[in-house]
């Protein structure tokens, strides 16, 4: 059984279609990178997948539970799929600590001795040990990102969807950011990864999803997406990535 | 000439009694803030809330609430109740269970306001986490809001103390009222309306500038 399959998933804002059909599958332990022009459909797609779209047409299993299902505990699923933002959001009025403690302490209910010893570790492992008792607005825009990431490994995710995790960032602070996410899918974590990182693709990636206008208009190994991509539009806009 | 009539000899006998009062409108502020941002703050969940019909009710009290002068409220429901239960529930209680019901209309537009000021993104990495509403208002968004709204929450709690002075109209022995009963006891009613206009004076000012203060705190920390 794949960990995500996306079946036939199409998405309306009121008359406007956002996804058309859009179909794939990430098998345990793959690492797929999105990629796609601004309004593509990418952060949509990949927001769906852990329901916080909610999307009219088609079918998402995460794990085999299925996304769109009304029966299904949401909450329960989300915990266990983490996910990474574009604009961090750490919480604010927490401490660094605090925002990798409240979701294994209220969500999981562990006990808050094994929540701050995991929190701990985990600061730890993405080289911010010193800032745990800090508040996240004092933490550059790369660290932030790295204490998001490991807000979502806290809470031991079955899978990991990262959404343009880089993109916020100036360019000196991105490669930290890569480093932690590389490791991650070095350890074996699948992960779906929106991103224009092409060199993250090229390192990391075991396969590409090129979307545009709401379509998959290419699903590929890595080999064969920066070897030959069948399409135009993929072509086109690999030119236009990779030239600068 | 005005002044050199007045007698300001009679506050002195007249403390206790006036303490009393002054008891009452403090405690009648603090139990209809407490309450009104409880409940106002559910109301601004409640028309925030995608559930069309819970939007419209809470969205409905609201502006009923605020299109109704607030001395009238306070009759209206002192008269109304014991019509309705055969009881009279006494104008002490009657005051605290309306200005509560009163002062969540104007906390819930404060409360709505801060909810927006916080930003979708949160809530997301909140639901993304597996919260569920309750635990991502609680433990994420209403935090957050509250903390942005506290200067202006603060400013509408000194309105609410000045209001607290209107139960006067259904006689609720509160700080103006046992003032009022202080002058006709002494035959001095100026000199009382002055000392307890000078109370909420001084009140409202120390706590307008302490409000200043904290304005300037937050905006720092931000």
């Amino acid at each position: 059984m794949a960990m995500i399959e996306i079946r036939d998933v199409s998405k309306w804002y009121g008359g406007f279609q956002v996804l058309t059909g859009c179909s794939s599958k990430v098998e345990k332990g793959e690492v797929v990178v999105v990629c796609g022009p601004s309004g593509s459909g990418k952060s949509t797609l990949i927001k769906c997948v852990n329901g916080l779209e909610p999307f009219q047409k088609g079918e998402i299993l995460v794990n085999g539970t299925p996304v769109g299902d009304p029966g299904t505990n949401l909450p329960k699923l989300r915990s266990r799929v983490g996910m990474v933002f574009q604009h961090f959001e750490l919480f604010p009025h927490m401490t660094v600590i605090g925002n990798l403690t409240v979701g294994q302490i209220k969500v999981l209910g562990r006990k808050k001795e094994e929540a701050l010893e995991k929190g701990h570790a985990l600061l730890e492992r993405v080289g911010l040990t010193d800032f745990a008792q800090k508040h996240p607005g004092l933490l550059s825009g790369g660290q932030q990102q790295r204490v998001a990431i490991a807000r979502a490994l806290a809470m031991d995710p079955i899978c990991m969807l990262f959404d343009e995790p880089t993109s916020a960032l100036d360019p000196e602070m991105i490669g930290e950011v890569l480093a932690v996410m590389q490791d991650l899918a070095r350890e074996g974590m699948t992960m779906i990864v929106v991103t224009h990182e092409m060199g993250f693709a090229r390192n990391v990636a075991n396969r590409v999803i090129f979307m545009d206008h709401g379509q998959i208009v290419e699903d590929a190994t890595k080999e064969e997406f920066f070897g030959t991509p069948r399409s135009e539009r993929a072509q086109l806009f690999l030119s236009k990535i990779l030239s600068h | 000439m005005l002044l050199s009539q007045f007698d300001f000899s009679v506050f002195k006998p007249s403390l206790t009694f006036l303490w009393t009062g002054f008891l009452f409108s403090g405690n009648l502020t603090l139990i209809a803030m407490t309450g009104g941002i409880v409940f106002g703050t559910l109301l601004a969940m409640g028309r925030l809330s995608s559930l069309g019909p819970l939007a419209a009710i809470a969205s409905a009290y609201v502006n009923l609430m605020r299109s109704i002068p607030l001395v009238m409220v306070i009759l209206w429901f002192f008269l109304v109740i014991p019509l309705l239960t055969g009881k009279p529930i006494g104008a002490e209680r009657s005051a605290i269970i309306t200005f509560t019901a009163f002062e969540a209309a104007y906390y819930s537009e404060i409360m709505r306001a801060g909810i927006q000021s916080v930003s979708r993104g949160q809530a997301m990495a909140g639901y993304a986490l597996g919260m569920t509403y309750w635990q991502n208002m609680g433990l994420v968004v209403l935090p957050q809001a509250f903390r942005n709204m506290l200067p202006i929450l603060l400013t509408q709690t000194i309105i609410l103390f000045q209001d607290t002075s209107l139960v006067y109209a259904i006689g609720a022995k509160d700080l103006l009222k046992a003032a009022e009963i202080a002058g006709k006891n002494y035959n001095r009613p100026m000199e009382m309306y002055i000392f307890v206009a000078v109370i909420y004076f001084v009140l409202c000012l120390a706590l307008s500038t302490m409000v200043k203060r904290l304005q300037k705190k937050i905006a720092v920390v931000h």
